[in-house]
């Protein structure tokens, strides 16, 4: 029936809404505070979030496949160290190391992936596993963060494209190419679609001959790259290596995916919708640390109850204006 | 109702185990585990098995395996009766935090803490009561979104465990809280009868669950839910107040949890009290033998289970080895159990022979 009245897909209106609640907020934002509506903040928005929105999009991947991935934040923090010892102790070339961690972080994504897939464990755990490993690997490597002086990597960091008064990091460009990439494979290839069909509905999938146990272990394989190239984006720009970087990255990631209109569910939601989740992020982050007053806990406090309201809001169009279930 | 629950029921193994004759209990792999590491320990690591009595306390190894593992006991057996349910609680962690910050804040009365304005005093009665009555607070709205509005449970969760630990921070003003009160702290750090005062606790908790579960219809009820949601329903069992209840149980453990935990260092850090212990927890369960899809639990596994957990940490620690290793140990325990724990790799197993 809403699909008939407003032309607009029952899939599309959550990310609709959170469209409309990141514009309200930034309108809000930019109302209450001088100099909030700058170019400059607005760059910042996505700079800062860079590696939060690059996991947050393999989280897409995943969530719209119907699972779940707990190891992102882990995997950010084992990447970083990793990436930061091969350069500084191991006197590996930066291309090299970030070939290594990325590779790394694939192998480890799709082992998890073939674990969930092959021997039908709950993702749930098998990732929670993934998450102790490398967060264990991380402080095995080194305990302490390890600042990265190579040339190349400080010219790399330094890099930007400038607009006017902002500039864009190299942090954000790798951002929007990943997210650009993304919304290609996510809309645009077969395996887009085998995801969304999976998630959809995995014993039709099943039927209708898609190859679903190779889409659900490549998930979670282009989850692990994505976390990996996160942790590769997280040191550039802080020219160090952390293994403690990313404690709780796992659970922004999903909060972003949640509030950017994606069903945990599975089956339904976009890569631009989760663009937005990080973008409320940003503005929230940017809005407290613009009003002075209040602490950095808020921001939890706020995302918390974002999260409430979308969930709810979801709910509510299921069931009464979309007839879902 | 009552009389069914009382009779012997099949819960220890599934249909499906019983029809092809089997009739394993599923605490036996927990309970294999920490023999093997016991074991293991008799053999290698000297005087784990130290007992020693000092002023007439329990001193040892074992004696602090049991006291270590007293928030992450706690915390499993809620747990379990959430994920017998089919649900999960991610928020537990934060519960702890905010439980423990409230108790120490009423006890403190610090200047900068909301709570302060309240003026409750500083009664032992009092500040146990307004600690735990948190910890249900946040188990009514988990229960409420999971079971009223019927929304994901790792969804519902989720938003008190992000949310939760900015409460805990904002009603302590993002300080470590310390006290000094000897009739709380005899909760965290206190012995009676010889033994540390948590682990009572958890005895009285494992007994006060076991009882409920297994001595009313509610563990019937619990695992009908968790079995067949549509299905109990249509038998006559209030699903949602049955998932409400599972809820508020959980986050009630999380709160003692979090009052041990605050009383034992008689501080409360908002940061990093009960912080990844969620994760401990729903581990513990899993390797206790309760299935994450719900439908049947076992409260004893999930005890084994903790204990298995920490007697690792604990062993870790006492052969000099980096503590972040624990984490590397957890990680293949999990992989390990599943897999064990997996009809499909079962299978495959079988064929091959």
């Amino acid at each position: 029936m809403a699909q008939i009245k407003t032309g607009i897909s029952r899939q599309q209106w959550p990310a609709l809404i959170t469209a409309a609640v990141c514009l309200l907020l930034y309108v809000t934002g930019c109302s209450l505070y001088p100099g909030f509506f700058s170019l400059r903040v607005f760059t910042n928005f996505l700079s800062d979030n860079a590696f939060l929105g690059i996991a947050a999009i393999g989280m897409t991947f995943v969530i719209l496949s119907g699972g779940i991935d707990l190891s992102v934040g882990a995997v950010v923090g084992c990447g970083s160290i990793l990436m930061a010892v091969l350069i500084e102790r191991s006197h590996l070339h930066p291309f090299a190391a970030i070939f290594v961690v990325l590779a790394l972080g694939t192998v480890l994504g799709l082992f998890m992936g073939v674990l969930i897939q092959v021997f039908e464990l709950p993702p749930f755990l098998v990732t929670l596993a993934g998450l102790f490993f490398c967060r264990g690997a991380g402080l095995l490597i080194s305990a302490e963060s390890v600042s990265i002086t190579h040339p190349f990597l400080q010219k790399a960091a330094r890099f930007a494209v400038h607009l006017g008064s902002a500039s864009l990091p190299l942090s954000a460009l790798l951002f929007m190419l990943t997210l650009l990439l993304a919304i290609f494979l996510s809309l645009f290839t077969r395996f887009g679609r085998n995801v969304y069909a999976v998630g959809g509905s995995e014993p039709s999938s099943v039927l209708m001959g898609l190859p679903v146990s190779t889409t659900k272990v490549s998930v979670y394989a282009l989850s692990g790259f994505c976390s990996a190239f996160a942790a590769v984006v997280y040191t550039l720009y802080t020219s160090s290596g952390n293994a403690t970087a990313g404690v709780g990255l796992e659970l922004d990631a999903i909060a972003a995916v949640v509030i950017g209109g994606t069903l945990l569910s599975g089956g339904v939601g976009y890569i631009l919708g989760t663009l937005i989740g990080v973008l409320i992020f940003g503005i929230i982050q940017t809005g407290i640390s613009f009003q002075g007053t209040l602490s950095s806990w808020w921001t939890k406090i706020a995302i918390g109850l974002l999260l409430l309201i979308f969930i709810v809001l979801q709910k509510v169009l299921n069931k009464h204006l979309l007839g879902r279930r | 109702m009552v009389e069914v629950a009382n009779e012997p029921r099949p819960t220890d193994a599934s249909a499906a185990d019983s029809l092809k004759g089997r009739t394993i209990p599923p605490e036996i792999w927990p309970l294999t585990a920490l023999a093997l590491v016991l074991i293991f320990n008799a053999l290698f690591t000297p005087g784990f098995f130290r007992i020693e009595v000092r002023d007439g306390h329990f001193f040892g190894s074992l004696i602090d395996v049991l006291n270590r593992g007293t928030p992450v006991i706690l915390l499993a057996l809620g747990m379990t009766l959430v994920i017998a349910t089919g649900g999960v609680d991610l928020s537990v962690g934060a519960v702890m935090a905010i439980s423990g910050t409230v108790a120490a804040a009423v006890i403190a009365h610090p200047p900068y803490s909301v709570l302060s304005r309240l003026n409750l005093g500083s009664g032992l009665a009092t500040v146990i009561a307004v600690g735990l009555a948190v910890a249900l607070l946040a188990g009514i709205w988990n229960g409420a979104l999971v079971g009223l509005l019927d929304i994901q449970p790792i969804v519902a969760t989720l938003i008190l465990m992000v949310a939760g630990r900015g409460i805990a921070q904002l009603l302590s003003d993002g300080q470590i809280i310390t006290f000094d009160h000897a009739g709380f702290a005899f909760l965290g750090s206190g012995f009676l009868f010889g033994v540390p005062f948590p682990v009572t606790v958890v005895l009285l908790m494992f007994g006060l669950t076991t009882l409920l579960t297994r001595g009313t219809a509610l563990g019937l009820f619990l695992e009908a839910v968790g079995n067949n949601p549509r299905a109990s329903l249509c038998a006559g069992v209030n699903t949602r107040w049955v998932k409400l209840l599972a809820y508020v149980f959980c986050s009630g453990c999380a709160g003692v949890a979090g009052l041990i935990v605050t009383a034992d260092i008689q501080a409360a850090d908002a940061n990093n009290a009960g912080l990844y212990l969620e994760l401990d927890a729903i581990l513990a369960v899993v390797i206790g033998g309760t299935a994450l899809t719900g439908g049947r639990f076992s409260l004893p596994g999930s005890v084994i289970a903790a204990i298995l957990i920490q007697s690792l940490t604990t062993t870790i620690l006492m052969r000099g080895v980096s503590p972040t290793f624990t984490l590397v140990v957890k990680a293949a325990v999990i992989v390990a159990v599943c897999l064990l724990q997996s009809t499909k790799f079962r299978r495959i197993l079988r064929w091959r022979r």
